[in-house]
């Protein structure tokens, strides 16, 4: 089935419920746990030292987003967050707008948060000005991420959890990590049942410049994803693991030992939709989940 | 050296962001590998359209059109600049 009757099946089993808003849902408490498991067999099979676990909070500073570099890159994505910073004068008029259907937007202006792009981006300014460690430093960071892309495919969800696994040191070793991490994830995905496949992959760098921006991220093999078919349509990514080169070093200002802008890695899981796989791989109930699977999901449910 | 090349080199020294002055660089040396990054090739891009009043096509929006002063040259002679702009 296609990925839109996919999405017609479950919003019509309860397992989520449309928000009003095209890819905005809300979970039932079968989708919920499910994706709350999926984040503790993460944790569980990643082993981070528990100092290098972060979670961050649905939005972060906007002067962060600028450092990262997503602004020119995908300004489409973003999530601007913008208030009423007015007083009674232009209540009066924020009234009158609400009143007569009018642009009530044009009396908020935008203040110094945005939503979370990416799970990795809240890590880099607490790093920001820091010398790492030697071999480098490894966290892991969970968090709710914010995308515009309104769909009716129900995996491109715009509001979403990405669970990360983010290294910070040297070149080899961010490679190295990248490829280690798409073992890891590859496993553990293929464990719970799923048929995943690795494939190249390049990030969808906006407009005409974005397609010079996404070609040599190809040419440099930088990105990899972790394909599953969803539905009978193509498959697409619930994972991927990313090579930054020294990016994110140098736009935060974090050193290797040797003084050099840090190289970095990241493995990113798609939460949401490895649920949304699990859930079309296995089917709408835990009851008729294979055993294996629920067992390392540590999912108990009395039929 | 041709006035496209000269041409080139002028957009190059201003937006590409070389690790070394380009009049010691060949035609055909990487400009990756002498420090033009992602954005400053993305820079060098859209300076080249607005020098040269061209919009490159879809097709050729690749890395590797942007790899050296030869192929950017051989890329505006393919959509038919054949002389720098007055």
């Amino acid at each position: 089935m296609g990925r839109e009757e996919f999405r017609g099946d479950l919003l019509e089993a309860g397992i989520l419920f449309d928000a009003g808003v095209e890819g905005l849902y809300l979970h039932s408490f079968f989708f919920e746990s499910l994706v709350r498991s999926i984040e503790g067999l993460i944790v569980r099979s990643a082993k981070t030292p528990r100092e290098r676990l972060l979670y961050f909070p649905p939005l972060m500073a906007r002067s962060t987003l600028v450092a990262t570099g997503y602004v020119r890159s995908f300004p489409n994505l973003i999530g601007s967050i913008s208030s009423f910073t007015g007083g009674d004068r232009e209540l009066r008029e924020l009234s009158t707008e609400l009143e007569t259907g009018g642009e009530w937007t044009k009396l908020f202006t935008p203040i110094d948060l945005v939503t979370c792009s990416a799970a990795c981006h809240s890590l880099y300014p607490l790093l920001s000005g820091q010398t790492l460690h030697e071999h480098g430093d490894i966290y892991e960071i969970q968090g709710t991420c914010f995308r515009h892309e309104p769909s009716p495919d129900v995996a491109r969800m715009q509001s979403f959890r990405m669970r990360e696994l983010v290294y910070m040191g040297d070149a080899d070793g961010a490679l190295r990590q990248r490829d280690s991490w798409l073992e890891f994830g590859r496993g553990l995905l293929r464990s719970l049942g799923l048929e995943v496949t690795v494939e190249e992959a390049n990030d969808p760098f906006f407009g005409r410049t974005g397609r010079v921006l996404a070609s040599g991220q190809r040419d440099k093999k930088l990105k990899f994803e972790i394909c599953c078919a969803i539905s009978s349509d193509a498959p697409g990514a619930i994972a991927s693991g990313n090579y930054h080169e020294d990016h994110f070093g140098v736009s935060f200002n974090i050193r290797q030992r040797d003084g050099e802008p840090a190289h970095s890695a990241c493995f990113g899981f798609g939460l949401e939709r490895i649920a949304l796989a699990l859930i079309q791989a296995h089917g709408q109930s835990f009851d008729a989940w294979p055993t294996s699977v629920t067992d390392q999901l540590h999912i108990t449910w009395a039929p | 050296m041709s006035s496209i090349s000269t041409t080139i080199r002028s957009v190059i020294a201003t937006h590409g962001q070389l690790m070394s002055d380009i009049s010691g660089l060949k035609d055909s040396d990487d400009l990756y590998e002498n420090g033009m990054t992602s954005h400053a090739t993305v820079n060098v891009m859209l300076a080249l359209e607005d020098t040269f009043d061209v919009e490159f096509p879809d097709a050729v929006l690749r890395r590797t059109s942007f790899q050296s002063i030869g192929t950017i040259q051989q890329l505006l002679e393919s959509i038919g600049v054949q002389e720098p702009p007055e």
